[in-house]
């Protein structure tokens, strides 16, 4: 067997095919093999969110990941939500509410965004949801508890918050 | 030009774009992942680097065995800290980043190895063996500060100071306080981590970097590689946040320096997070001795406040006393500060240095005070208000509103329904609010920056002012479209770039304010030549909408130039205002936490600055800079300490799972008044800083809502759950 | 991270006898700890088996009336199931008291019972580690030591168990079925799955080499109020200092499984039959033997503190 292998999923829409050290991380294959830097690398160990991507829907943290085990999945990077001159509304959103400072941990913190928008929606709970038999909803504590795995370390959370849920409203 | 006099009206007053609520024109090149950091630039046939740490805290090292590395699959060199041999140290840092068999500290870089791809390099810096002779170290501060000594600077200003006679007026005080407090060791943990890319062209290095300092880093690493400073080109135009970690040149390049001369390739160093916490530099802990004595109606007659702190043998003292120096009015003081030799990593600059820690016991202390004699911290802190500097009378603030600051607080927080400690209760949330007073200094730094008009009359400012998300690049252009009366998107703005002038740099919130000052020059001088080139008297024109006019002639900038463009360049230089005047800045915070009655958790349910520093140069990246600062205060009361193993002389906890910074969760909505002023003793902008003001006092404001939640005071951060168990009631 | 071989499994007998064949080989579901654990070299498989495609992802109720979890079956999809929120509350309430959103998007139920301690010590390869390098030391004892356990610890080991589903799984009486590399199938009591460290820390559980995990069951439900009550120093994303996991029955009596507090999750059934006395008489058993260290020593008395509170929810 070899300690590499070849690997094709879709990033942001296109077909991709790598040949990959197995041990390369789904993070690294973004950043150095498809040089899409916009995903982060802030901690390399699951820490810090900043390099959070949405994989079929989900986010994840593409640090903890390895390429070789995405055969056949979509994969969507802030590259994917959108560029300068067409951003997405959780972007613009972030720009409005001064979302971030330095701007590293913020990629991270929109894919997280726009997943958990989407995740409340499909009625999965979080530590803060009183009701566990209830329908989950937007509201600022639960965004709160749901993006508590994004650090920021600037501390622009409060920004955030007005950001996102700005965006719930406007996506509605 | 030479700041010597205090501002009269300029074109910045108009305010009809500084000042005003601008989002950050870099906004979408970073929400859109499109804003380009160190680590990511592309070269050509880029080799990666990958360090190695040394394992333990002091001594020397014997040997390396590197061959399992060099052989290692990809591996294109080893280099390590003996085969490049002990190097001059750049002026800024304290231990040695690389080079030579003397170990200082843990993690301290003793080896890069590069190899085609990052998973070979990391690997292979695993094979390194390395044999030490160990030395004993000391690595407990409450030890050393025995033996501490009194160093002879204390950052520029004396480390013993005295007015009056402390110990007679204290003796005979009719209230009085003696307390000890403790800070612990605390990390910058910004997101991004230390990374450079180093590329070689013959005897030229170009070095993408993460600096908050070019022109420091550069010289710094010229002087480490042992070349003349004009042969590096800096490059740092975005920043994953720094706190003071990136002030000063790091290994990373170094690192990266010394391994693309050996492979003749660019070479990528990122420092690994688990890395950082011991190969950089942290803010050192303190423990402080704070003694107040007062009259019953509350007038302090005496003050005291002493510091110790560690730092490696040259290194220097975490300034915890200055704001005691400056904040209170009383008649006898002293402070003092001594240095204990400690072995562990360098200790050195963090967001607010000196006043975040110094504050972080005073104002604790201060309510404390307030309580002895019945007062209202708010009251006490009014009543002991002080216009001028306490140890030279003869010198006035520039401006000093924190009265106004905590009376406005007050009212907007609702201080007045405060209740006595431990008797606000919902549900199994103790109930409690705190304030405490900030204060830091406003520093002033020369600054130059050039500008260039161009035939379309499009302004571009290039200066090598760092943006750490603090909105240097938005405020810069605020300044340069006021000053040339444009439309800020025909304001171009490059930064963070050692070919550009030499500015201010990103620290000790001095950035804004003297980066922006520098731009004022230059666009001063812009105007002139524009003046001279239209032939215009001077006296009577006007730069706006796009035009410049003079009595009934308006000519549109486009087409002032010819195909050349028309440049100037400038430095604001300071004189002597800062002599005559106190630059201070102030603020007051209001907090409001729940303590569970049960479990000890404290947790921040409200939050409120409100903060004197001059002229908002931009409302929206001012009060970001605030809420950031908060923030950090909030992990910095609650969860925030490097755990020093004492025996083997490490940060133990030198991750993000184990260092615990604050979380979206940890943090309630944020508000922020800052208090309508300007100061025309501090800059042409009358500006002053706010990044650090922020972060002053909000812990104490926490640990002071902590007591009025529970009625159990501490004095130890951070105020995690096991330091209050204790003063729980019990639970039937 | 050591270079390593990789294979997606085909099924789960060929995964385990795979496994069985190279004792440098490891099973990776979520990734999410052993990642993290080969970057630092703290674990260094040469081989991978990828078992994320063996269909171990679904959640099925017995005919007898149990739940019978999937291994692969990620964080989220088990605390967002219908039947184990109304049925099995305290276990969707201790899965999202863990880790963060994204973690929990990739780590399954097999993973998250095999996930390794945070004990800074382990994480840090310069430094003695019993558990990583056996016969080295703990560097724990004498050292930092806060977030240590207070209960079942050793001289050879003070590390926790860090988790939390499994606090809940403990108190829910959870069986953990396998599949051996022979094909035999066991059912282990989640009681019996994670060991003390006595002087082989680096075991720690009780699962033989390729023996793999192919589902998690839960008798069926018991009613009761379900509590987890995990208590941290910040508010989300980050290991308990102490979490308790308890369902109490409108008698007052109960369950509880405590964590943070040992190398496993802890539960003694003695203590429990003091619940309707209260949180101190209760605590007083559980933590009979407690061996604290200096840096920990609050844990003891935060566990009956924190057993109170979640009684006196209980009561509501």
């Amino acid at each position: 067997m070899s300690y590499s292998s070849q690997v094709s999923f879709t990033i942001n829409g296109e077909s991709r095919v790598l040949d990959v050290d197995n041990r390369t991380t789904l993070l690294d294959a973004l950043r150095e093999h498809l040089h899409l830097t916009g995903t982060k690398k802030g901690c390399d160990h699951g820490q810090c969110g900043a390099c959070t991507v949405i994989i079929d829907g989900r986010r994840v943290n593409s640090c903890l990941t390895l390429a070789v085990m995405h055969e056949g999945d979509a994969i969507t990077t802030i590259e994917g939500l959108g560029k300068p001159g067409d951003l997405h509304p959780m972007q613009a959103a972030f720009v409005k509410h001064d979302g971030f400072q330095c701007g590293y941990c913020t990629p991270g913190q929109i894919c997280s965004s726009v997943a958990v928008l989407e995740e409340i929606k499909a009625n999965i709970p979080s530590h803060v949801t009183a009701d566990l038999t209830a329908a989950t909803t937007v509201t600022e504590v639960e965004i709160r508890e749901r993006m508590s795995g994004n650090l920021c370390r600037c501390g622009a959370y409060s920004n955030i918050v007005e950001a996102i849920v700005e965006a719930a409203g406007t996506r509605a | 030009m030479q700041f010597d006099t205090p501002a009269t009206t300029n074109p910045i007053d108009q305010l009809t774009i500084v000042g005003q609520s601008i989002p950050r024109i870099d906004g979408e090149l970073k929400t859109t992942g499109k804003a380009i950091y160190a680590y990511e630039w592309d070269e050509e046939n880029i080799a990666y680097g990958h360090p190695v740490g040394s394992a333990i805290a002091k001594g020397r090292i014997t040997s390396m065995d590197v061959s399992a590395a060099r052989n290692a699959d990809g591996v294109l060199a080893v280099v390590t800290t003996l085969d490049v041999g002990k190097r001059e140290k750049g002026k800024q840092n304290t231990a040695n980043l690389f080079g030579g068999d003397e170990v200082q500290h843990y993690h301290q870089a003793i080896a890069v190895v590069v190899a085609e791809t990052f998973e070979q390099a990391r690997a292979a810096a695993a094979l390194v063996k390395v044999d030490y002779a160990e030395e004993k170290g000391v690595f407990d501060l409450s030890e050393a500060m025995k033996t501490a000594v009194k160093p002879k600077d204390a950052g520029g200003a004396p480390p013993d100071t005295a007015v009056g006679d402390f110990d007679a007026a204290f003796e005979t005080a009719p209230v009085s306080l003696e307390e000890t407090y403790t800070t612990p060791d605390q990390s910058h943990s910004m997101m991004e981590p230390h990374a450079s890319l180093a590329t070689w062209d013959g005897d030229e290095l170009t070095l993408w970097t993460s600096s908050q300092m070019i022109d420091w880093w550069r010289t710094d690493l010229a002087t480490t590689l042992g070349i003349d400073k004009e042969k590096i080109h800096l490059k740092s135009p975005y920043i994953g946040g720094g706190f003071g970690g990136k002030l000063f040149l790091r290994a990373d390049a170094v690192l990266a320096a010394f391994a693309a001369k050996a492979v003749k390739r660019p070479v990528k160093v990122a420092l690994p997070r688990p890395f950082l916490v011991n190969n950089t530099t942290h803010r050192p802990a303190t423990i402080q001795r704070i003694r107040i004595g007062a009259e019953r109606d509350g007038t302090i007659t005496a003050i005291a406040h002493e510091s110790w702190s560690g730092d490696q043998p040259d290194g220097q003292l975490e300034t915890a006393v200055m704001q005691t120096r400056l904040l209170y009015a009383g008649k006898n003081r002293m402070t003092a500060m001594r240095l204990a030799e400690l072995h562990l990593p360098e200790g050195n600059a963090m967001r607010a240095p000196g006043e975040a820690p110094g504050l972080m016991a005073l104002e604790i202390a201060i309510d404390e005070m307030a309580e002895k004699l019945g007062l209202d911290p708010v009251e006490f802190r009014i009543l002991n208000d002080t216009q001028v500097d306490p140890e030279k009378p003869e010198r006035p603030f520039s401006h000093r509103d924190l009265v106004g600051c905590l009376k406005r607080g007050a009212e907007q927080f609702g201080w007045s329904t405060r209740g006595k400690p431990g008797t606000r209760r919902e549900g199994d949330w103790l109930i409690g609010t705190g304030v405490a007073a900030a204060l830091r200094n406003n520093l002033l730094v020369p600054s130059a920056a050039r500008v260039r008009l161009d035939q379309d009359g499009v302004v571009t400012v290039e200066t090598d002012m760092t943006d750490i998300g603090t909105g240097s690049y938005t405020i810069i252009a605020q300044t340069a479209a006021e000053m040339m009366g444009l439309p800020m998107d025909r304001v171009k703005v490059r930064l963070g770039d050692s070919r550009f002038p030499v500015s201010a740099g990103s620290g000790g919130q001095f950035g804004a304010n003297c980066s922006t000052s520098g731009v004022y020059a230059a666009c001063v001088k812009l105007r002139e030549a524009v003046i001279q080139t239209l032939g215009f008297n001077a006296s009577e024109v006007v730069f706006e909408n796009g035009t410049v006019r003079s009595g009934t002639r308006s000519v549109p900038l486009a087409g002032v130039a010819g195909p050349d463009g028309l440049s100037a360049e400038d430095t604001i230089e300071w004189a002597e205002l800062s002599d005559s005047h106190q630059q201070s800045t102030f603020g007051a915070h209001f907090v409001e936490v729940g303590v569970d009655i049960a479990t000890g958790e404290s947790r921040v349910r409200r939050m409120l600055a409100v903060c004197a520093s001059g002229r908002i140069l931009n409302p929206i990246t001012a009060r970001s800079q605030v809420i950031g600062a908060m923030t950090m205060g909030v992990g910095l009361a609650l969860s925030e300490e490097l755990a020093v193993d004492t025996r083997r002389g490490f940060f133990v906890n030198h991750d993000l799972a184990s260092y615990e910074v604050p979380v979206h969760a940890d943090i309630p909505h944020q508000e922020v008044i800052f208090m309508d002023e300007t100061d025309p003793i501090s800059s042409p902008m009358k500006a002053k800083g706010i990044g650090e003001l922020g972060l002053c006092g909000v812990s104490a404001a926490i640990a002071n809502a902590i007591h009025n939640a529970t009625g159990v005071r501490l004095r130890h951060y951070p105020m995690t759950l096991d330091k209050l168990l204790g003063g729980l009631p019990a639970l039937s | 991270m050591r270079a390593f071989t990789y294979e997606r499994a085909a099924s789960v007998e060929s995964a385990a006898k795979s496994a069985a064949a190279n004792d440098k080989a490891k099973f990776i579901a979520g990734g999410t700890n052993l990642l993290d654990l080969m970057k630092l070299e703290i674990e260094t498989p040469t081989h991978l088996i990828d078992v994320n495609g063996l269909g171990l992802d679904t959640i099925e109720p017995t005919s007898d009336g149990r739940l019978r979890i999937g291994a692969m079956v990620r964080n989220t999809d088990l605390a967002s199931n219908e039947t184990v929120r109304r049925d099995y509350g305290l276990l969707s309430r201790a899965l999202v008291a863990g880790a963060s959103g994204q973690l929990r998007n990739k780590a399954t139920t097999a993973g998250n019972l095999l996930q390794r301690t945070r004990c800074p010590y382990f994480y840090d390869t310069n430094q003695p580690c019993n558990k990583r390098q056996p016969g080295s030391g703990c560097s724990a004892l004498g050292g930092f030591s806060r977030q240590h356990a207070v209960l079942g610890s050793s001289e050879a080991c003070i590390a926790t168990y860090p988790g939390d589903m499994a606090i809940a799984m403990r108190a829910l009486d959870a069986v953990v079925e396998t599949v051996k590399p022979e094909g035999a199938t066991r059912s282990i009591p989640i009681a019996e799955f994670h060991r003390l460290p006595g002087d082989t820390p680096q075991i720690e559980t009780a699962l033989e080499a390729g023996e793999i995990i192919t589902a998690v069951t839960l008798p069926a439900p018991i009613g009761g109020q379900h509590i987890y009550r995990k208590v941290r120093d910040r508010a989300s994303y980050a290991f308990a200092l102490v979490s308790v996991a308890a369902v109490i029955q409108p008698d007052g009596s109960g369950r509880v499984a405590v964590g943070g507090v040992a190398h496993k999750p802890w539960r003694v059934e003695a203590a429990e039959a003091e619940l309707p006395k209260g949180a101190k008489a209760a605590a007083s058993i559980l933590l009979a033997d407690a061996r604290p260290t200096d840096q920990n020593r609050f844990k003891v008395d935060l566990v009956e503190r924190t057993l109170g509170a979640v009684l006196r929810e209980a009561r509501g």
